[in-house]
């Protein structure tokens, strides 16, 4: 069956790329990554790297959704990025900078603010995962990678089709 | 051939011209033929079983010494769902549907199925549902929740990606299959048995396969709910699981099970129906007991859908009401049991012939009493707290399935093979794979009702040193092995004499049952003779008629109970029409995982494709109930 | 090596799980007199010599009769062993459900992935503590155990004292046993629950009364600030290290209850829910990487300076 093998072959190898990143489980990351021992110019590039693959990782993206919840990030921020103490991190508006380094150094750093730093509280990888999630509460994470639901009550409608809107700098 | 066809006594000769000639791939792809069909869905079903048993293999080895790293933990959890997956939705129900779609028509005496077109696309869809589920393996997409998907573990909070995802289209794609499948062999079943062949004629493995298309067609709905739910949280955000929100995860134990446990029974209960026709061809004995049997099979098969709650007695149900599912579960060995003394009556004084389908029966027979009893052990909740989620369920459950339906489809397969292929298999190797799968299977799955006894729970990928679990589980890797030896030597015997075999003759056993009327292979369903059929037993008692009036290209329409002559039909022109629908509905159903436009854009198309297939042409008949059929063996007699 | 735990529902020590296992030898005994006859039914059948003449024939009226009597009482003595043992059946359940709870020990039991956690309810100043790993009870007392899942579905399964029970999110089960000797019992979690599930272990520690009492006092009372300079640098590298957003020990500032309490954590018998032994090598590569000793634990790695290390397990260790 000539005519069919090769568009078969192409959504084949569609699916198997797209789908290979999409449901890696990183349990751990290389050495090198970790920032307790760091090895600058080496370590700067692999953790860019790692991270932008983190925001495209569903199960990345799943575990930020736990430790959002665990390292009680929604005491200030609430459950799904609503808002309260601290601001709404499901819209469009960002204060420190919206690109996944930015979130990143945001979470390791702190703000003048009032959050707290977390460097001393998080593993690189868990604050990729973290990143990951944050950007998906504003649509900003693959449809397919993005939660859904969670299993408490709803309070948003679902990240995976959340439309991400262009981000704009809140001028204090 | 007669390009203008006229039926030989009538009100109105009826002409058409010669329908198109095509190539050989769209005559393959658009086949109708029901033995092509069939045999279509035995080769695929027995691929999958090749590739569900790699992957068991695989597990085996995981497991055979405590602490090794052949996988790792994700890896595993992927590997024993698509195992269960595979088995359950992708071998064991299209295998005995593919055999009922070749050998049902041929055992009622019709030229054809029902529907042969849904036939064909039933085909299609389970292909490429198949084939979805093993590209998602490999591209680290295969479902890791377990082949029945508890929530919240399999919900969108805790499996994250489209994993389950495709788990749950996977069983759209089957349950589909299964539907079409089952509707065509009852359709196939009361309305177009041959005259004579009335209700209480028809051949045990006819009434299996009917009982259990009855069964998918309550069962299989109540999968595709809940499967839909499922991907509806998943993808949507819907809360029928969600306990936050007024959901419940024990709704999906409930709506899964209702389906799961008729499930099994739907595996087996063909394979009953072929321990009936080798016993019967073997021992050359009618049945003893024909009514019993049937009615055996009509109790199992409505039993089957009150005993879902036995899964669930670890959850924390009231007593009372556990009991109750106790009693039902413990009921259903009676009609079963009815059966043994059947065939154990049938075989009694006849000193039948052990050759190698023989050899797969006296194999079920030991295999399957055990699971049975072991299924006994489990309906009791006492037993059953202790062992639920352990090996000693995952002993149980082979125990029955593949004694109870891999056993007689080897026999079955023995059985028929000279009709499927019109050669014979080798004695030789037919025994010696019967002896290694026997002795490989008990082998493998024997010790691990100690092992569930002593602890082991199941879904585990690895156990420590100190549980000494490690011998048992060594024996049971070897004896997995020895089983994966024997279906070798049975697939090795197959390919073999599919070529070399000696040629077979229409009636190589002796047997009672029409299909052995005809040639083997059959000839296609047009060249086909409508027979009228004398008696149960039709080849050993009485004359086989013959009914001429039905043209070749029709097929003849009897009444349910006593098949009596109705109208006739005409068979269908094959198109390309299934194979586009069951595309578009792919489409459709991949689509679905990654947006939910995939639902409104991929209606479309298959609407749009199941109006081309069903539009009509000016070739359907009016139906044609004047028509005067003659019985051509006593031709002073007409039958009408 | 730690000595293994009794963990067979073979071996009962609890009343529920003797009784279950009398039910399962009756069920066994009756299954292999069942097999036993039918088999030797079929045997006698294939054996039998054959009326050539009956091949492919009706049979006789009178044959026919025979045979279906035979399969008539076959049938009846079916349903009466059926019905038999599911009298049986009822009747242990029933027992089971009867057995005297007054003055139970009530203990939580928290289902988390993949570990679990217990808490004691006393009296006093504090109103409960928790611990992890190890379920202590008293020997010869009902325990009412309030089953708990924090996020999917567990099982929580001691072969050797009763049946198994699920902890259902959003629902309390309640399972009581009641163990009949002093001894170590393993359990395992027994519902499909992730990547780890099979690595989530428990330990049951029947003691007598009071051991269990001395035990509950100890588990109340924080551990001493620590004397010697390796431990005092220890407990700083815990609190660095970000140890304490997840753990909690009390008497210190660790308050996190994301992970498993680590109070007494040296008394334990093994770690990392038994897939670890209790020692100073082990505690130091599970420190070092957990991934790589329970792939997809929620713990990250936590690679420090060898001295650090050495101060961190020292620490650890002292936690009796």
């Amino acid at each position: 069956m000539p005519d069919l093998e090769r568009p078969l072959l192409f959504l084949l190898a569609c699916s198997v790329l797209g789908a290979c990143r999409r449901e890696e489980r990183r349990f751990s990351e290389p050495p090198s990554a970790s920032r307790l021992h760091p090895d600058p110019a080496q370590s700067v590039r692999s953790d860019r790297d790692a991270l932008v693959r983190y925001t495209k990782d569903a199960w990345a993206i799943s575990e930020g959704q736990r430790l959002f919840s665990q390292m009680n990030c929604e005491g200030c921020h609430s459950h799904g990025g609503g808002g309260g103490m601290a601001p709404p991190l499901m819209d469009a508006k960002w204060l420190y900078g919206s690109t996944p380094s930015d979130i990143e150094r945001t979470i390791l750093a702190g703000t003048p603010r009032g959050m707290p730093s977390f460097k001393d509280q998080l593993s690189p990888q868990q604050v990729w995962q973290l990143v990951a999630f944050v950007r998906s509460l504003s649509g900003h994470a693959p449809s397919a990678a993005a939660p859904v639901r969670d299993d408490h009550m709803a309070v948003r409608p679902p990240p995976s089709r959340t439309k991400p809107e262009p981000p704009t700098q809140q001028v204090e | 051939m007669n390009p203008a066809l006229e039926s030989t006594i009538g009100n109105a000769p009826v002409t058409r011209s010669e329908p198109r000639r095509h190539s050989a791939v769209y005559d393959w792809l658009a086949s109708t033929e029901h033995t092509a069909i069939g045999r279509r869905f035995i080769a695929t079903a027995l691929g999958f079983f090749v590739l569900g048993g790699i992957l068991a293999l695989i597990m085996r080895l995981q497991l055979a010494r405590p602490l090794l790293h052949v996988v790792g933990p994700d890896r595993y959890n992927q590997i024993f769902t698509t195992h269960g997956s595979t088995m359950m939705f992708l071998f064991a129900v299209p295998v005995m549907q593919g055999l009922g779609l070749y050998f049902v028509p041929l055992m009622v005496g019709a030229r054809n199925l029902a529907f042969p077109r849904l036939a064909n696309f039933a085909f299609w869809i389970y292909l490429f549902g198949g084939i979805f589920l093993y590209i998602a393996l490999l591209s680290n997409t295969g479902p890791d929740a377990g082949w029945f998907a508890y929530v919240p573990l399999s919900g969108p909070e805790h499996s994250p990606g489209k994993r389950v995802d495709v788990w749950a289209q996977l069983i759209t794609f089957t349950e589909l299959s299964a539907l079409s499948v089952a509707v065509n062999l009852i359709v196939t079943t009361f309305k177009h048995k041959a005259p004579g062949m009335s209700l209480d004629r028809l051949p045990i493995f006819v009434w299996g396969s009917l009982v259990t298309s009855f069964m998918v067609l309550f069962a299989m709905p109540a999968v595709i709910i809940a499967s839909t739910c499922l991907a509806l949280d998943r993808l949507v955000g819907t809360h029928f699981f969600n306990p936050a929100e007024g959901g419940d995860p024990l709704l999906w134990q409930h709506m899964f099970w209702f389906f799961g446990h008729p499930e099994v029974y739907i595996i087996f209960l063909p394979g009953l129906g072929m321990v009936s026709e080798i016993v019967v061809s073997t021992s050359k004995r009618t049945l003893v007991g024909y009514v019993p049997v049937v009615l055996a099979n009509v109790a199992t098969a409505v039993l089957a859908f009150g005993l879902w709650v036995h899964h669930m007695f670890a959850t924390g149900l009231p007593q009372l009401g556990a009991s109750f599912f106790t009693g039902a579960s413990i009921l259903i060995a009676i009609p079963t049991g009815v059966q043994f003394f059947c065939w154990i009556a049938t075989i009694w004084g006849s000193k039948p012939k052990i050759d190698a389908q023989f050899s797969f029966i006296l194999a079920f027979f030991a295999t399957f009493l055990i699971g049975g009893l072991t299924g006994v052990m489990l309906a009791a909740v006492p037993i059953n707290i202790q062992v639920h989620d352990t090996f000693f369920v995952v002993a149980h459950l082979h125990y029955v399935l593949i004694g109870g339906a891999v056993f007689p489809l080897l026999g079955g397969l023995t059985h028929w093979f000279p009709k499927l292929t019109g050669r014979m298999l080798s004695e030789r190797l037919g025994f010696l794979s019967s002896g290694f799968v026997f002795f490989g299977f008990n082998l493998a799955f024997f010790p691990q009702h100690l092992l569930g006894l002593r602890g082991m729970p199941r879904r585990i990928y690895t156990y420590l040193p100190e549980t000494e679990w490690g011998f048992w589980n060594l024996i049971s890797t070897i004896g997995a092995f020895l089983l994966a030896l024997g279906v070798l030597i049975f697939l090795i015997n197959a390919a073999r004499s599919l070529h070399k075999g000696p040629a077979a003759p229409a009636n190589p056993w002796g047997a009672e049952s029409l299909e052995w009327a005809v040639s083997s292979p059959p000839p296609p369903s047009a060249e086909r003779k409508i027979l009228l059929v004398p008696s149960r037993y039709p080849l050993w008692f009485g004359q086989l008629g013959r009914v001429v009036g039905v043209a070749r290209d029709e097929q003849l329409v009897t009444r349910v109970v006593d098949a009596e002559p109705d109208h006739v039909v005409k068979a269908p022109i094959p198109n390309l029409m299934p194979l586009v629908t069951a595309l578009a509905t792919a489409c459709l159903i991949v689509a679905c995982i990654f947006t939910p436009w995939g639902l409104p854009v991929g209606a479309v198309f298959v609407s749009a494709a199941l109006f081309v297939w069903f539009w009509p042409t000016d070739r359907e008949p009016a139906l044609d109930t004047e028509r005067r059929f003659r019985d051509e063996s006593e031709p002073k007699r007409v039958a009408t | 090596m730690a000595p293994y735990a009794a963990h067979s529902a073979l071996e009962p020590a609890g009343n529920q799980a003797s009784q279950i296992l009398r039910l399962f030898y009756g069920y066994f005994d009756v299954s292999a007199l069942v097999f036993t006859l039918v088999i030797a039914a079929l045997g006698i059948a294939l054996g039998r010599k054959s009326d050539p003449k009956t091949e492919k024939k009706e049979p006789s009226r009178a044959q026919a009769r025979s045979k279906h009597r035979a399969i008539t009482w076959a049938t009846i003595a079916t349903v009466a062993t059926l019905i038999a043992l599911l009298v049986a059946s009822v009747a242990t359940g029933h027992t089971i459900a009867l057995l005297p709870a007054q003055s139970p020990v009530r203990i939580q039991v928290i289902a988390h992935k993949w570990w679990w956690e217990f808490r004691y309810p006393v009296s006093g100043p504090a109103t409960q503590f928790r611990t992890a790993y190890e379920l202590h009870i008293p020997v010869g007392r009902p325990i009412e155990l309030e089953l708990v899942a924090s996020d999917v579905i567990h099982s929580f399964w001691v072969p050797s004292l009763s049946g198994k029970r699920d902890a259902i999110p959003m629902k309390h089960n309640v399972l009581v046993l009641e163990a009949d000797r002093a001894g170590v019992y393993e359990g395992q979690c027994a519902e499909f629950c992730g990547t780890e599930h099979a690595q989530m272990r428990f330990l049951v520690l029947a003691e007598e009364a009071k051991q269990f009492e001395a035990w509950k006092d100890a588990e109340l009372q924080s551990p001493p600030p620590p004397a010697d300079p390796l431990r005092q640098r220890g407990l700083q590298v815990f609190m660095d290290s970000r140890c304490e957003n997840c753990h909690s020990i009390s008497g210190t500032d660790a308050f996190g209850t994301v992970g498993p309490d680590l109070t007494h954590v040296a008394s334990r018998k093994r770690l990392a829910m038994g897939t670890l032994e209790n020692d100073p090598a082990h505690l130091t590569r599970w420190i070092n990487d957990p991934q790589a000793e329970k792939p997809g634990v929620p713990m990250p790695g936590t690679p420090l300076p060898a001295e650090d290390q050495r101060a961190l397990v020292a620490y650890l260790g002292g936690l009796q």
